[in-house]
């Protein structure tokens, strides 16, 4: 189907929702919600993490089923079943989590999609058909090439692409650009405004407000499950608005009161690391971290911050150098005794490497205590203990969403991350290491973040902050270093550091 | 010494053969992500079905064919459970090898030790009475063989029905979407490769032993299982692997041949000693890159409608 035999507005609505429910496990996603979405439209669908907006937009193309509620696709009320009956009704979905087999082509990819409608199509009838697609929308993209081997943004332009071919006229992105640069995010909002021109209706979730003023043309925004604006005109209105809605009344940040720093915590001298491929991660680097400061350490992904976290955690080892713990010799020091020692690490990827998925959150919550000896001796495990520590975390760092037995996989990632803070966290902690640790969070759960990380030091601990977001890192730290091919900067207070200069020594002419 | 080498060589692709075939159908099975330890107890079943029909007065042909349906019954029996109902596919897998070696001792116990004449090589046909000796000791079902693995190598890579099997192994929620069967291609590759792993189970006693003993499969089947993951899937692979194990196989009958001293058991860990080197040298070498089917083991369930 052609873009313009779906143009016509003043036709009835894309898709029209209409007091949706939904709950998981008892717990409310969505409460009465709604969205309505016109072709020719770019509409973004705002709000915090865990207000429901990958949900509603699961419901639409019918992935979940909805609890009540109902949902009008181009004005008729047929019921939509799978995510494939959605699609012929020209629903598709670009997820955050692409749905191409990683190790098959493009091509590939898209023959196997345009088989499953009805259409077979011969590997270079698709390829054809690929390169067709890519030129009309102006962007390059080869065919053969495997889809593990591509960037993620020419993966989701691929994505896009096999979801337009398969016929889509109602096309909706979830936080397309959380996973793309500034300048790839530019061009897939380019596109995606160029696909409303042509006719195509458009649903952008996002939590950026400066994608809405630039790009789209309404704005629905939701906060816990409910619509709380509905498909407002963007042109004209004031983004502080939007953004008030979307979170709702946040306290001013308190600002941190000066610090005298009291004994060196930890001291790391000469150090090199080395990557998996023999390549060096981390060379020469000296720092001295001491109680009652924050240490943040800047600069681009990729010069060794991931390599520099796991030798401190103990995961790999050091090539050179000494690290010393609380006043310990910590080198080779195994993981067990550097966290007796009260290093605590919140690394930069909390499903991976800090919380299991499938594990219940109090078992979670106890995974560092338990061999201290805080639930029972080793030969018996006290539940009941883990269940109390449990409950008294989720009230004290208010998380949401689950309880003590949900697995720690269904919570949103703020609340994630607010569950690793309160094991991390605890009284023990006297080093923390904390790698980006309000990646991919919103406003809301960054604040609780930080207030944590601020109140641990306050209590005595130091903290050594790794971060790529230059704005975290001049609001909480003390110092500042940069760390740049695996070498670090001298560290600087933070009164004297300017993004500017930062910047500089980021890109590394300085 | 290259008469050694010459009448090494001329024997080797009899030995291959049977693994070549089973490595095929196991390659089909598992790029389909069903994981399948049975081909010792389906080839189990091959030779001795092959072997008592070509013993009830039938010819060879009919015995290689028999023994592949049955090896393709049992394989289905393994489907079933896997596929339908959803058993753990390593679980199953041993316990098919288990059934497939009892049944082979218990309907075969009549059988053991009888001579019969089964497929004659090439130089043993009147046509073929003047080739030279490396083509003179082949037969036909190697050449069958090799057309295989050419055909599988391409139908996989090449086919739609090839890439949608491929869908399934890599990711079948990805397949089921686009509309892709996912239970009956799983199935239809487990069908195909029993039928594969009989056929390697009767060329055994047919075309090799011409002769059924029980226990006579001797851990091939493992070998096969072995030999896939080494060829890292890849058909042309296999056939590397399949003429490595061969050799090593033909190896020890050749040189007892020639009168060298040396221990029988020795010589018959061989090949289960090879099979360890060369994983190790191969995981090395591939540095943990990941080659097999994502979805390999994996069972698919349709995501439950929350």
């Amino acid at each position: 189907m052609t873009p313009s035999d779906t143009s016509g507005r003043g036709r009835a609505p894309a898709l029209l929702m209409r007091d949706i429910d939904k709950a998981f496990d008892g717990h409310p996603a969505l409460t009465g919600a709604g969205f309505r979405l016109e072709y020719g439209h770019v509409h973004a669908l705002v709000g915090e993490n865990g207000a429901g907006k990958s949900t509603i937009m699961n419901v639409a193309t019918a992935v979940y089923a909805a609890d009540a509620g109902e949902v009008i696709v181009d004005g008729y009320g047929t019921a939509l079943r799978t995510p494939a009956e959605a699609l012929s009704a020209g629903l598709g979905m670009v997820h955050q989590h692409f749905r191409l087999v990683g190790r098959f082509t493009v091509a590939e990819n898209v023959a196997l999609a345009l088989g499953g409608a009805g259409q077979p199509c011969s590997l270079s009838e698709a390829a054809r058909r690929v390169r067709e697609k890519a030129a009309e929308l102006d962007f390059r993209l080869d065919p053969h090439a495997r889809v593990e081997r591509l960037s993620i943004a020419e993966q989701q332009r691929a994505e896009v692409l096999r979801v337009l071919l398969l016929g889509a006229r109602i096309l909706i992105l979830d936080e397309p650009t959380a996973v793309l640069t500034a300048a790839e995010a530019r061009a897939l909002l380019a596109l995606v405004r160029r696909l409303a021109d042509e006719g195509r209706a458009v649903a952008l979730v996002t939590h950026k407000l400066h994608e809405v003023a630039g790009y789209c043309d309404r704005v629905t925004i939701m906060r816990q499950g409910r619509t709380v604006l509905a498909a407002a005109e963007v042109a004209g209105a004031d983004l502080n608005d939007f953004a008030r809605l979307a979170v709702g009344e946040l306290p001013d940040t308190p600002r941190p009161a000066p610090v005298t720093p009291g004994a060196p915590l930890l001291e790391i001298e000469n150090l090199s690391v080395r990557r998996g491929d023999g390549s060096a991660a981390v060379e020469g680097l000296s720092l001295s971290l001491r109680a009652g400061e924050i240490l943040g350490i800047a600069g681009v992904g990729g010069n060794g911050q991931p390599e520099l976290v796991d030798c401190l955690s103990g995961l790999s080892p050091a090539v050179a150098g000494t690290v010393r713990l609380a006043g310990q010799e910590a080198t080779r020091a195994p993981v067990r005794r550097r966290r007796r020692a009260g290093l605590a690490v919140i690394p930069a990827d909390r499903s991976d490497s800090a919380l299991i998925g499938g594990l219940p959150l109090a078992q979670n919550l106890a995974l560092t205590g338990v061999w201290r000896g805080a639930f029972g001796p080793f030969w018996w495990l006290n539940k009941a203990r883990m269940r109390r520590a449990a409950e008294t975390a989720i009230t004290e760092r208010d998380i949401r969403g689950g309880g003590v037995a949900t697995p720690a996989g269904l919570l949103s990632g703020g609340n994630a991350q607010k569950l690793l803070l309160a094991r991390e966290l605890g009284p023990g902690a006297r080093v923390i290491v904390a790698h980006s640790p309000s990646r991919g969070l919103d406003l809301r759960a960054t604040r609780a973040v930080h207030d944590a990380l601020r109140q641990a030091v306050r209590e005595g601990a130091a903290c050594l902050l790794i971060s790529e977001d230059l704005e975290e890192i001049m609001t909480l730290s003390n110092r500042i270093a940069v760390m740049n091919h695996g070498r670090l900067s001298a560290p600087m207070p933070v009164a004297e550091a300017s993004a500017q200069a930062l910047g500089a020594l980021m890109a590394g002419h300085a | 010494m290259s008469g050694f080498l010459l009448s090494w060589a001329a024997t080797v692709p009899d030995y291959a053969a049977p693994l070549l075939i089973a490595a095929l159908g196991l390659v089909i099975c598992e790029k389909a992500g069903v994981l399948n330890l049975a081909p010792e107890g389906v080839m189990a079943v091959g030779a001795m079905t092959g072997a008592l029909v070509v013993m009830g007065g039938q010819g060879p042909w009919t015995g290689l064919a028999v023994g592949a349906l049955a090896g393709m019954a049992l394989s289905l029996c393994f489907g079933l459970a896997v596929v339908v109902f959803r058993a753990d596919q390593t679980l199953t897998g041993l316990a098919t090898v288990a059934a497939g070696l009892g049944l082979s001792g218990l309907f075969g116990r009549d059988a053991v030790q009888k001579p019969f004449t089964g497929l004659p090589r090439f130089g043993e046909t009147g046509w073929g009475a003047d080739l030279p000796r490396l083509l003179g000791q082949q037969n036909a079902v190697i050449v069958l063989a090799l057309v295989l693995m050419v055909a599988v190598g391409l139908w996989l890579g090449r086919s739609r029905a090839g890439l949608r099997l491929r869908a399934v192994g890599e990711d079948p929620a990805a397949a089921d979407v686009a509309g892709v069967n996912v239970q009956r291609v799983q199935l239809l590759a487990i069908a195909a490769s029993g039928l594969l792993g009989g056929l390697a189970g009767a060329y055994l006693s047919v075309v090799s032993a011409q002769v059924w003993v029980e226990g006579m499969i001797a851990g091939r089947g493992w070998i096969v299982v072995a030999l896939v993951i080494f060829a890292g899937w890849r058909p042309g692979m296999v056939l590397v692997g399949a003429l490595l194990f061969g050799g090593a196989e033909a190896l020890m009958p050749r040189l007892q041949a020639v009168g060298v001293a040396f221990p029988v058991y020795i010589g018959a860990m061989l090949p289960y000693a090879l099979t360890l080197v060369v994983f190790v040298v191969a995981m090395l070498r591939q540095r943990g890159a990941d080659v097999a089917p994502a979805a390999l083991g994996r069972v698919f369930l349709r995501q439950d409608r929350h």
